[in-house]
């Protein structure tokens, strides 16, 4: 199994299109980085504009304000609804991309059985997947650290804004990284199983990104009626659970609670209903290509 | 001489359309099988289910005396194959491919053995190109070098010379040829080219619908020494109408492509030359054509593609 998975890994980083995606990645953090550090205080200004009727900001409270792990935050919320789209490119890719190639019939006559084909493809789009936050992580978190250098970081909420002590931040992006692994395992696992079906990989990237817009309209709405009957069962109702990892109690003065999380079950029941997406998602690509005859 | 592969009563159902139906045969070890039939006849989703890749609606395979569907692994990991088109990863090299379908058979080889294969094939001097640099017959011999990557007992070529101009069918068919008297491989070629398995072939099955026409050694299934002449005269026309009404009438076989067909033994071909030169027949071109192509026609579909030939 591991010298399939050295292959496939083989076959993907060898392909141009792979980098794609981090050349993205890279481009987008950049871009926000320079805009933010050039013009960093108009950002800030707008940010809190919706504050200002009751609260008092002084320049000194901007400048800490802006800091490598806001930038972070900033780039995670902007980037983590398009890397999808980057993650499908490679998930979708994986069956039907072989079988447009015509190589997927000649590997289904090497002594291979179709799980472990499946495992191993699989393993490898969650690899690729890891490997875009790692170097999201290290670009938009550590080169955001270094340019901006680090400081407690201000989290805006509707209810008004609260302040996490610096020593106290750096544990929660390791936390939001790996809950983002397994929400965009999430997509990547249904642009797995649509590639299964489909002779050609634009089918199943393009299938998956509909999905997602559709399913993240629907989880967005504020129809009543949808909030108990839909949205529940959406998976992108909590892809974005990430986020709870920076809200934090406060105690009766209104203080935050260093190394607290606000609701932790409610973040913990989103990651397991994105964990089982998963294994339905896997499983059912299994299933499928087990009984597939292969006519490509 | 012991069994390779053995198929028995083999089905198989697209919905409604049988696309094999009822399909049983035989292939000895050592031999050069000919799997014949039009477009369209079963041969692609017979090699397909010999391979694993679709299942069977009923019958038995068996392969190496073990059953496919019980023994799969086992059993692929003796056979080599090339379905229709030798599809590769066109964004690796020739080398790379071939590591990668070496390392997907289950065995470690060699930098060197790689390099040995490609020589085998003719292409050591583009081991390190990218696959899409190469021409089609390039593909199709690389194609056949990762399908003796692993050393199979067994090598099934689904129509190996697709797509090929003539030096690149020579080349494929003296490859094969090589592997079966040399290195003692038992080949399993699916073709609709019946004079390409006519001449590497010792058996041969011809199926149509699905279902087995005939099967045989070639030298059995039909006469080697009758032969079709395709005769070209300046005037075809008032010479067909010529040598019907005269002593080689009963030779007259037809006429196609603006070529006049006499079906004669081989003995009879001199005299034949003969008679023409004497009745003062203006003969462009005079040549042999194996009377298999016929007879492959007349097994598969019957009077009627006989008649359209005859026209």
């Amino acid at each position: 199994m591991w010298k399939l998975l050295k292959i496939e890994l083989f076959k993907i980083f060898k392909r141009p299109r792979t980098y794609i995606a981090f050349g993205a990645i890279a481009a987008i953090v950049f871009l926000i980085q320079i805009a933010l550090k050039y013009d960093g205080k108009s950002y800030i200004d707008l940010l809190l504009s919706n504050l200002s009727g009751s609260f008092e900001f002084n320049d000194d409270f901007k400048d800490k304000l802006l800091n490598g792990y806001l930038i972070c935050f900033v780039i995670l919320n902007t980037l983590l609804i398009q890397m999808p789209l980057l993650i499908a490119l490679i998930s979708g890719d994986a069956i039907a991309g072989e079988a447009n190639m015509g190589t997927l019939r000649l590997a289904m006559t090497k002594p291979i059985s179709r799980t472990e084909y499946m495992l191993v493809k699989f393993t490898a789009s969650f690899i690729y997947t890891l490997a875009l936050l790692v170097v999201m992580a290290l670009l938009a978190l550590f080169g955001s650290m270094l340019i901006f250098g680090t400081n407690d970081m201000v989290v805006l909420r509707s209810e008004g804004i609260e302040q996490i002590k610096n020593f106290d931040v750096l544990w929660r992006y390791f936390a939001a990284f790996g809950y983002a692994a397994v929400a965009l395992t999430t997509v990547s696992a249904l642009a797995f199983l649509l590639s299964v079906f489909a002779e050609n990989s634009i089918g199943p990237i393009i299938a998956t990104m509909s999905i997602v817009i559709v399913f993240t309209i629907l989880s967005e709405m504020n129809i009543p009626i949808y909030d108990e009957t839909i949205k529940p069962y959406l998976f992108t109702s909590h892809m974005v659970a990430w986020k709870g990892f920076f809200y934090v109690k406060a105690n009766a003065e209104g203080t935050t609670i260093n190394g607290s999380i606000e609701n932790l079950p409610a973040v913990l029941r989103s990651l397991g209903i994105l964990i089982v997406y998963i294994f339905v998602f896997l499983g059912a690509a299994i299933w499928v290509f087990r009984k597939k005859d292969i006519l490509t | 001489m012991s069994t390779i592969v053995s198929v028995k009563n083999l089905y198989k159902n697209f919905k409604e359309i049988k696309a094999v139906n009822d399909l049983s045969f035989s292939v000895e070890q050592g031999q050069i099988y000919g799997f014949l039939g039009q477009n369209g006849a079963g041969k692609s989703t017979t090699i397909r289910m010999l391979l694993t890749l679709i299942k069977p609606t009923s019958g038995v395979i068996e392969i190496f005396g073990l059953n496919l569907q019980k023994h799969r692994k086992e059993v692929l990991r003796q056979i080599g194959a090339i379905i229709e088109r030798p599809d590769l990863y066109k964004y690796l090299t020739a080398l790379e491919n071939l590591r990668i379908f070496a390392a997907m058979s289950g065995v470690k080889v060699s930098e060197k053995k790689l390099l040995d294969q490609l020589a085998m094939v003719g292409l050591a001097e583009r081991a390190h190109s990218k696959v899409k640099t190469y021409s089609q017959g390039m593909k199709q011999r690389l194609g056949i070098a990762t399908a003796l990557v692993h050393d199979p007992q067994l090598v099934i070529l689904d129509e190996p010379t697709n797509g090929l101009d003539p030096q690149g069918i020579a080349d494929v068919r003296n490859l094969i040829l090589q592997l079966s008297k040399e290195m003692n491989k038992t080949l399993l070629i699916s073709s609709h080219l019946l004079s390409e398995v006519e001449l590497i072939a010792d058996s041969m099955i011809i199926i149509d619908k699905g279902e087995k026409i005939v099967e045989g050694k070639v030298n059995d299934l039909f006469d080697p020494a009758e032969t079709i002449i395709e005769l070209k005269t300046i005037d075809d026309e008032s010479m067909y109408e010529k040598l019907k009404q005269s002593s080689l009438e009963s030779f007259v076989h037809g006429k196609r492509n603006d070529c006049i067909l006499l079906k004669l033994h081989r003995q009879q071909v001199p005299d034949a030359i003969k008679q023409l030169v004497n009745m003062d027949v203006p003969i462009l071109s005079f040549h042999s054509k194996h009377s298999l192509e016929d007879y492959f026609l007349s097994l598969t579909t019957g009077s009627q593609h006989v008649e359209a030939l005859k026209n």
